[in-house]
């Protein structure tokens, strides 16, 4: 799967997902739990805005010194006797890994949860060389054996599905008998894909954050599927987004804690691991062989543009689990494996806006998102920003630059500016009777679909204040409270 | 006191009303409402919807029309507050211009900002009997900062009681051009707070933004609910 997850057009999609029922419940029951799991967590700490701050300083920090980091990150790896390959795009990382397959004529690879490796479609790229790629996480799971489906949220990328579907999905793809009960379902998975682990010749992961100091690679998970496909597979590669790393443990354990608070609401997760380069000598676990792939992409650019800020971004979601929008088109909707907020500042940039051009429009700009987030991005400034490339590369369409034009004319002269507002508020009345327009106007059809218009007044204010007589402030409350009852 | 009145283009045009209450109660406060008649749009439809070069034209025409005089601005409605409070960003590489911006921005107050942090009052002698929801907007708790002042003020009008609603603080929906150019997802934005005001079944929707309200109170016209919706000024100018 790479980025892009649909060809249909973004108003196909949300028509499409906003009439799942099943979907918008999962995700509103979703969003209220990880909403308020995440607000405790917080709180917890007594000093959650200090904490942000902080996080939002060690990530930059990194940005504006990454060639350093990196360098120095690279060093290790290859110190602790591992592999580093940086790949410029999405195709040379996932040449890299095919080579290494061939190398190693692998016929089978277990994965642990990843969103930079559907970035880079490696699924795809596996299964062509006829090796079989089995999805460890159990979200992650579920989706491969529903015939790929794509991911709807980056933490919980099942997240649309609810338990009796999943039943369903297990019973006719995996033969699985059981009942719909969450743990039933888990210990089958684990059963049934323990094997795979054993026979595993390669094991592929992502990488929370990489330890520039040590050359670590750190997973944050709650299953334990990552230290199984990192132990008992020969060989280990870890694909990183070029952006993914701290300076040492030390803002390590700040990332980690903001991560997990505001990812699922928990002080850490059930497993947090760190991996330091490959088995040496004396050691009987790990693999014999580590590579480090380190995935660009389009991120260079990005940290030379005005979108920046979406660097720092730990992919913890908490901005996806507390946008309305999300909540109501669901996170397949956006059509690409990054949703909500996040997503819709990241998916243009990195997959261009030919593909990608509704969605920093399918915002309201309520900044709910800016306030989660445990880093400070500013999403909804970012999305803004998009709004704002789109229209100066005339990408938007051409009525609307035409109306855009004609009403910055008009606000910008005074006088004109007046003498509309009065007419216009003589007319609104007029053409408004009991909610509804008395004639189609165009762009307002979609606001009519599911709500009333206002009644005008009548009279523009400004006209009313230069005409009113001077009387006492008593009258004027009563006359104004008459009209308006 | 003298006081400016930035009246917002929604008011002006189609809730003059709202405008005329708020004008009342800066009056009964006695400050002295002047309306500076060169003012227009504060440009949020134009900038939000990315068309911030060719909305110059006007940020400064709107900042000239202020620049009449030195005395506070107040208007009724959070968004247009935060919009003219985002200008020295937008007009930064001018930095006369900036300049400018910033000192009209310093300038500007919410309506119950105003009141409850300028004014230093609370208790306006309202009554309004009944229960109401009150509507915190996006514009005034998260891009201003203005939590509690609408609510220490609703406290006080004699007769009023404040439901509390499930995701009090989630937008309505409304957006700006969001409502038209995404009206599916506005819409079932609204439906939802719709639906969860009306578990309360209050007698009032109250909120201190004529958008937020107009949204909200378009769906419950639709739904014929018998709420009735009142921007603050007019429960704070009701006896």
């Amino acid at each position: 799967m790479s980025m892009k997850t649909s060809h249909a057009t973004f108003k196909e999609r949300i028509d499409i997902q906003m009439q799942d029922g099943y979907m918008r419940q999962s995700v509103a029951n979703a969003q209220e739990r990880m909403f308020s799991n995440r607000a405790k967590a917080a709180d917890a700490l007594g000093n959650w805005e200090q904490w942000r701050e902080m996080g939002k300083e060690i990530r930059q920090h990194v940005l504006e010194n990454l060639d350093y980091y990196l360098e120095q990150l690279s060093d290790k790896v290859v110190e602790n006797g591992g592999h580093v390959f940086f790949a410029r795009t999405a195709e040379e990382a996932a040449g890299y890994i095919e080579g290494i397959i061939k190398e190693k004529k692998a016929k089978k690879i277990v994965k642990s949860k990843s969103m930079v490796t559907e970035e880079i479609d490696l699924n795809k790229a596996i299964i062509a060389l006829g090796c079989e790629v089995i999805e460890t996480d159990l979200g992650e799971y579920i989706l491969q054996v529903d015939d790929c489906d794509p991911p709807s949220h980056i933490v919980v990328p099942a997240l649309h599905k609810n338990r009796t579907q999943i039943r369903d999905i297990f019973k006719e793809k995996v033969d699985y008998q059981g009942t719909n009960d969450p743990e039933e379902m888990t210990r089958f998975v684990r059963q049934h894909i323990r094997h795979d682990f054993l026979e595993a010749d390669i094991g592929i992961t992502g990488c929370n954050f990489a330890v520039a100091e040590t050359g670590t690679v750190s997973l944050v998970t709650n299953e334990g599927n990552a230290r199984l496909a990192t132990s008992l597979p020969k060989t280990h590669i870890a694909v990183m987004g070029m952006e993914r790393l701290v300076p040492t443990f030390e803002e390590l354990d700040i990332v980690v804690s903001l991560l997990c608070r505001s990812a699922v609401g928990l002080p850490l997760t059930g497993y947090v691991t760190a991996l330091t380069g490959p088995r040496e000598g004396d050691q009987c676990d790990g693999p014999e062989e580590f590579h480090l792939v380190i995935v660009d992409n389009g991120r260079s650019t990005i940290l030379g543009s005005e979108f920046k800020d979406i660097l720092r971004c730990i992919r913890c979601a908490a901005c996806v689990n507390t946008c309305p929008a999300y909540r109501h088109i669901g996170g397949q909707s956006y059509g690409s494996i990054y949703s909500g907020p996040v997503g819709a500042v990241l998916s243009p940039l990195l997959g261009g806006y030919e593909d990608f051009k509704e969605l920093p429009y399918a915002c309201s700009l309520c900044q709910s998102c800016n306030d989660v987030c445990p880093v400070k991005i500013p999403l909804s400034d970012l999305l803004l920003k998009h709004r704002k490339v789109m229209a100066e590369s005339k990408l938007t369409p051409l009525g609307e630059r035409a109306a855009a034009r004609a009403f910055n004319y008009v606000n910008a002269r005074p006088a004109l500016w007046s003498k509309t507002v009065k007419v216009g508020a003589k007319v609104a009345n007029a053409a408004i009777k009991d909610g509804k327009m008395l004639f189609n106007a165009g762009p307002l059809k979609d606001w009519t679909d599911s709500r009333d218009l206002p009644q005008p007044d009548g009279e523009s204010f400004r006209s009313w204040f230069k005409n009113r007589k001077q009387t006492t402030v008593e009258q004027q409350k009563n006359e104004a409270g008459d009209r308006h009852d | 006191m003298k006081v400016n009145f930035f009246v917002t283009c929604l008011c002006d045009t189609v809730k003059a009303n709202v405008a005329k209450r708020t004008v009342a109660l800066l009056e009964q406060l006695g400050c002295d409402v002047m309306f500076p008649e060169a003012q227009s749009c504060c440009g949020q439809p134009s900038v939000n919807s990315g068309y911030v070069e060719s909305s110059k034209p006007a940020m400064k025409s709107f900042i000239r029309a202020f620049e009449c005089n030195d005395y506070p601005i107040v208007t009724p409605a959070g968004s247009c507050a935060a919009m003219v409070k985002a200008y020295p960003e937008y007009l930064k590489n001018e930095p006369e211009w900036a300049k400018r911006a910033q000192a009209v921005a310093d300038r500007l107050f919410e309506l119950t900002q105003f009141v409850v942090r300028e004014l230093g009052v609370v208790q306006l002698g309202a009554k309004l009997v009944g229960t109401a929801v009150y509507h915190p907007s996006c514009s005034l708790i998260r891009k201003l900062g203005v939590r509690d002042e609408p609510l220490s003020l609703l406290a006080e009008v004699e007769g009023l009681t404040l439901l509390p609603i499930e995701n009090q603080e989630t937008c309505c929906g409304f957006g700006g051009t969001f409502s038209v150019k995404m009206g599916e997802i506005s819409g079932e934005m609204v439906k939802e707070k719709v639906r969860h005001m009306s578990e309360v079944t209050p007698d009032y929707l109250i909120g201190a933004d004529i958008s937020c309200l107009m949204n909200i109170g378009g769906r419950l016209h639709r739904e014929g609910k018998v709420i009735k919706v009142m921007h603050i000024a007019e429960v704070l100018t009701s006896c």
